[in-house]
């Protein structure tokens, strides 16, 4: 190539640098060269939300048809879990994983110390949970809104409460669930920015980083907080498009 | 249980300080919400972009993130300003007041969705009942708006105020000495963080049971008109 031809986007950078050193208060071209450590951050979010949803929902679902069947005893075990994993802060739950379980030697010695040894998992499995208690209560709400008249025609045409409950109770209750399970995955993304808290890199950890590297007052959390907005507004995009699709066959014709 | 007793003085002023953080961000939340809610539905146009912008950007934002951002950022924007104007020297924001700060501008946007979603449920009616009584604005906002505005809202206030309870727990990080702190740093120094942990999580479920029950109250006393409808 030759080099004399004009680059486009290293003048562009050219611009954020000189704009950076003589002008702006936010030093973005430090910023922006540090994008794989942002990249990395945002891997790691992803990861971790993805991991404490799907978690949550093989968890909170099952729990979810107890409560809602009623089922002695587990219904409650079920009702106690809910209320204590949603009434404190996911902090504390990470906290007491990371660094509440790690006192004993039973835990130590342990096959389950392979994974809470590790905070990222830590991070995750307290998502998990946490977020296992929100979609225990969503999947409720799900459930309890199929009309008893459903259920009625599924018996009257000898399905068994299992099959009933496959083929039409939890198809109708989970496509009623999606706009709230949407606010799930927002809010689970919201806190899992405290898993720079315990050390993980991810969005937050690494403009937390950035700060720490370069004594920055600030300009490493500006960064974290575009890409949140960024992640925010993609994900509404995709979730408003999955509930268009699904929620297709009780859209007027019309429209 | 020996290790809680001997710093239960701790534990009890960290309780006190996130009780106190908690009720001041709420204040905060409350009386931003209540204008960001105005400034939408009877704002100009501009006012109303204003406040969709604040709402969206504060919605779409971690609370800790934002908390760092504007407990940081804010302080170094306002010494460059005392900087550039040469008016003050610098200045180093007190931590509980930028906690209690930055929670009120956080849960100020999910409150104004609130209030605005109750306000929309007034049956209009009601509105019009106040103007042929020949009520002035300030007039049908204290006497008709607000009452029934907040038996509207009120449940939903109820759930923000819960999220805001436990954001509380974020306000360590600003190095505020709130009841996560005295845990962690108790639990560090008795090497037993367990059970500190544990405590911080049954104060916390004893402070949310408490406010579902203050909450239900409150809300049998806004409502209490509504049966006659």
């Amino acid at each position: 190539m030759n080099p004399d031809a004009p680059d486009p986007l290293s003048d562009l950078w050219a611009l954020v640098t000189a704009f950076s050193a003589d002008r702006s208060p936010v030093d973005f071209a430090l910023i922006l060269s540090h994008w794989p450590m942002f990249l990395q951050g945002l891997v790691n979010t992803l990861l971790l939300v993805a991991f404490g949803l799907a978690a949550g929902a093989l968890v909170g679902l099952p729990m979810a048809v107890l409560r809602w069947h009623r089922t002695p005893v587990a219904s409650q075990a079920v009702g106690a879990f809910v209320y204590v994993f949603r009434g404190t802060p996911l902090l504390v739950q990470a906290y007491l994983l990371y660094y509440g379980l790690a006192q004993f030697a039973a835990v130590r010695d342990s096959p389950l110390w392979i994974v809470l040894r590790e905070p990222w998992w830590c991070c995750a499995v307290a998502f998990a949970i946490n977020s296992a208690a929100y979609q225990v209560e969503i999947y409720r709400g799900g459930l309890d809104a199929v009309p008893k008249g459903e259920i009625e025609a599924a018996t009257a045409i000898g399905m068994s409460p299992g099959m009933a409950l496959r083929r039409l109770i939890l198809p109708s209750a989970l496509r009623r669930c999606l706009p709230m399970l949407g606010n799930e995955s927002i809010f689970l993304l919201h806190g899992s920015a405290i898993a720079s808290m315990l050390t993980v890199i991810d969005v937050l950890g690494a403009g937390r980083r950035l700060n720490a590297e370069y004594y920055l007052a600030f300009e490493g959390f500006l960064a974290a907080t575009v890409i949140y907005m960024a992640l925010v507004w993609i994900i509404t995009r995709i979730l408003a498009r999955v509930e268009r699709r699904t929620m297709r066959h009780l859209r007027a014709l019309a429209s | 249980m020996a290790d809680l007793w001997e710093y239960r003085w701790l534990l009890f002023v960290g309780t006190g300080r996130t009780i106190a953080l908690g009720l001041s961000g709420l204040m905060l939340a409350l009386v931003i919400g209540l204008a960001t809610a105005a400034a939408r539905i009877g704002g100009g146009r501009i006012a109303d972009r204003l406040a969709r912008g604040y709402t969206t950007f504060v919605r779409s934002v971690p609370d800790l993130c934002m908390m760092l951002l504007l407990f940081f950022g804010g302080q170094t924007l306002l010494n460059h300003v005392g900087h550039w104007t040469g008016w003050w020297d610098y200045l180093e924001i007190n931590a509980f007041a930028a906690g209690a700060l930055t929670i009120g501008v956080i849960f100020g946007a999910y409150m104004a969705e609130s209030f605005r979603g109750a306000h929309a449920s007034i049956p209009r009616g009601q509105f019009e009942a106040a103007a042929a009584f020949g009520m002035s604005r300030t007039q049908t906002f204290r006497q008709v708006t607000f009452p029934l505005l907040m038996g509207y809202a009120l449940p939903s206030l109820g759930v923000n105020w819960m999220v805001l309870l436990k954001s509380t727990a974020l306000v360590s990080v600003l190095g505020l000495q709130d009841l996560v702190y005295f845990a962690t740093s108790a639990g560090r120094s008795s090497r037993n963080p367990f059970a500190f942990l544990v405590a911080v999580m049954v104060i916390y479920l004893l402070l949310t049971a408490l406010s579902e029950w203050v909450l239900a109250r409150l809300e049998r006393r806004f409502t209490r008109g509504r049966t006659l409808r």
